[in-house]
């Protein structure tokens, strides 16, 4: 096991593909000469060169368009979108296009790309360049939604996107990128749609995604030492395809599930599971399904508007203890 | 509006309709004469409500079709707009698949899941019709980019209107295709009108893609689109342009659409003078005109123009006959698997 940044497995998850297989190709703005302006494509322009490593304009259309005519002649592209928040650019070539070729064309056409995008917020960048748009990916058929919160599951769960034959839209995390954690020597590939449980216990479900996984892992400790309340926390890695059966598992264990989202309310993730549990596993149930969320606005930049703005640990062991009598 | 006089590009200049060889052309009359009768069946089809939905026909706008589908190889792709039925059977797809797919028939190049708007064959080189303006572009440029990165001297052709070229994705695909070199022909059908508003109402320039070609670097090429000759030899020029790695061409091609933008358009928007105009310049007469003052004989084209007529008869007739898509298709291929599972 080596220890490596969220940013640093990024790189290790492509370069482990494109060494295994020359049709993987990466392509977005200041991604080569620059490593990214995230630093997560360092160092992957001198090891594979300007043909497999391209910097683009600053046209995201012309990215996933790329992309997606590369992926239908036979290349395996990785294309970035460097915050998810420009996907509203390019979403005709997302949702219109990459997402429904196959099917329209009733198999004829395969598109085997990954889109890599930085997303959330915690970085205080304001309403335009925070936004959690994971739910605006999973609302689209034909689209796989990836958002990993470690290391490990970046390493892993991009490699198992690079392989995968479907479009995949990769969530990584901005406030997750200087992040450490242990990552598998050697070829490491992952499971997409597989959701990890990160801690067991006896009380309630907490299922969460990328950022919120780590809050929701303080908020499980807190409310076991303080308060003597065990929580399972669900890491749900995939929204599409979703590990159905590891949220009922767990849920039929525990009895009570709260879901912490950092997208915007209305038809956040949250919701879809919340609808699955309820009416499929209502009888299990010992309270109420509830949903910790950003309220329903766009996200102010200010530190303080922000961080009240994101579900922190306090919120959710607040919310928790409110709901728990 | 009259027609301006053809102007093209350096290379383009010296394009003359000899040395174009018989069969050539008999396969450009050919294609030509198909496409229309291929387009009014589906226009018979649809008044007699066994096409629904909308329909987009190229009659008018055949030359263009034709000359580049003859001028392309087998390997090369083409990227069609909602108007594709005319590029996606000069490519060589089968009647009874197009017909079939305008129908909703289990017969239908799709299966009947893409429908009149998105007719594609990946077989023939046909590597979709996207209908919404503009998208294309890139993707024709990543294939493009595929074919420059795998060495296969493979050329894109991406077929688009007047109007797409006022929206971003014309800009972004043609400065990066440019930028990259890329093996890429964009090739505007000037027909004059973007849906029902004329195209110089809405544009800063008189030839929305030769005139903005500098901003990408390219030459400013201007054709007929009305001359099946002229188009293939302006394609065979860009295309080899492209196979030979110096990059992509912008052509804009002059032409008219003798009905409206779609089904639901009588397009009485036009000038009857204008419409008139147009009419006399039809490319089909005009090319059957020419291959019979080159000393083709006449049965030859009756034989080609019997042949097809029989040929789309017989495709109506098994399109007609073909079942509707088995339910289980609405299930079908959102995955590679062959499936749609979003959850376990």
């Amino acid at each position: 096991m080596a220890e490596l940044t969220y940013r640093e497995a990024v790189a290790a998850g492509i370069a482990q593909e494109m060494e295994r297989d020359d049709m993987v190709v990466c392509l977005g703005e200041d991604i080569a000469a620059a490593g990214g302006v995230f630093k997560a494509t360092v160092g992957l322009l001198e090891k594979f060169g300007p043909r497999r490593v391209r910097d683009t304009p600053i046209a995201e259309q012309a990215i996933l368009g790329a992309a997606m005519g590369a992926a239908m002649t036979g290349l395996k592209p990785v294309a970035e979108i460097m915050f998810s928040d420009f996907l509203a650019v390019c979403w005709d070539i997302a949702a219109n296009e990459i997402a429904k070729t196959r099917y329209m064309t009733n198999g004829q056409i395969s598109l085997p790309l990954v889109i890599r995008t930085g997303n959330g917020g915690g970085s205080r960048f304001g309403a335009q360049h925070s936004q959690s748009v994971e739910n605006w990916a999973m609302a689209i058929p034909g689209l796989k939604v990836v958002a990993p919160s470690t290391p490990a599951d970046v390493k892993g769960l991009l490699a198992a996107a690079i392989r995968d034959p479907d479009p995949v839209i990769f969530f990584e995390h901005k406030a997750l990128y200087a992040t450490k954690g242990e990552v598998p020597d050697g070829e490491h590939v992952d499971t997409i749609g597989t959701a990890a449980i990160r801690r067991q216990g006896s009380d309630l479900t907490i299922a969460a995604l990328g950022l919120m996984v780590s809050r929701a892992m303080e908020a499980a400790d807190r409310l076991q030492a303080e308060h003597g309340i065990s929580a399972t926390v669900l890491d749900l890695r995939s929204l599409v395809p979703l590990d159905t059966q590891a949220i009922f598992s767990a849920v039929s264990k525990t009895g009570r599930l709260y879901t912490v989202e950092e997208n915007p309310r209305l038809c956040g993730w949250g919701a879809e599971i919340s609808s699955l549990v309820a009416e499929e596993l209502f009888w299990d149930l010992d309270a109420p399904i509830i949903r910790i969320t950003t309220p329903h606005v766009p996200l102010p930049a200010a530190d303080r508007l922000e961080d009240l703005a994101i579900p922190s640990a306090a919120r959710i062991v607040e919310t928790i203890l409110k709901t728990m009598d | 509006m009259a027609l301006v006089k053809v102007h093209t590009a350096a290379e383009a200049r010296t394009l003359t309709n000899d040395g174009i060889d018989t069969a050539t052309r008999l396969a450009l009359y050919r294609s030509q004469f198909e496409i229309r009768t291929v387009e009014k069946r589906a226009y018979d089809l649809f008044l007699q409500n066994l096409i629904k939905g909308t329909s987009h026909l190229a009659i008018g706008q055949e030359a263009i079709a034709a000359g580049f589908g003859t001028a392309m190889l087998p390997g090369d792709w083409s990227f069609c707009t909602y108007r594709g039925h005319a590029h996606t059977l000069a490519r060589g797809s089968s009647m009874t698949g197009v017909l079939g797919e305008l129908m909703g028939r289990e017969c239908g190049l799709m299966g009947g899941k893409g429908g009149s708007m998105h007719l594609t064959d990946v077989d023939k080189g046909v590597m979709g019709s996207y209908a919404i303006i503009g998208a294309h572009l890139p993707i024709a440029m990543g294939a493009a980019w595929s074919a420059q990165y795998r060495g296969t001297e493979q050329v894109a052709v991406c077929f688009f209107g007047d109007g797409t070229t006022n929206i971003g994705a014309f800009h972004e695909a043609l400065s990066m295709a440019s930028t990259w070199k890329l093996p890429v022909v964009f090739v505007c059908e000037n027909n004059l009108y973007m849906e029902y508003t004329p195209i110089s109402e809405v544009t800063p320039v008189k030839n929305p893609a030769a005139d903005r070609a500098a901003a990408y670097g390219l030459d400013r090429i201007l054709i007929d689109g009305n001359d099946a000759d002229v188009v293939y030899r302006t394609a065979q020029t860009a295309i080899a342009r492209a196979r030979a790695g110096e990059g992509p061409s912008l052509i804009e091609a002059l032409t008219y659409r003798h009905h409206g933008h779609s089904r639901a358009d009588p397009g009485k928007y036009r000038p009857a003078e204008e419409v008139a105009a147009w009419l006399k310049r039809d490319p089909i007469p005009q090319y059957r005109q020419r291959l019979l003052d080159s000393g083709v004989a006449e049965s030859a084209i009756l034989a080609i123009e019997d042949g097809i007529k029989r040929e789309v008869d017989q495709a109506t007739a098994v399109a007609k006959g073909s079942r509707a898509p088995a339910d289980g298709l609405i299930f079908k291929d959102v995955w590679a698997d062959g499936g749609w599972a979003w959850r376990n």
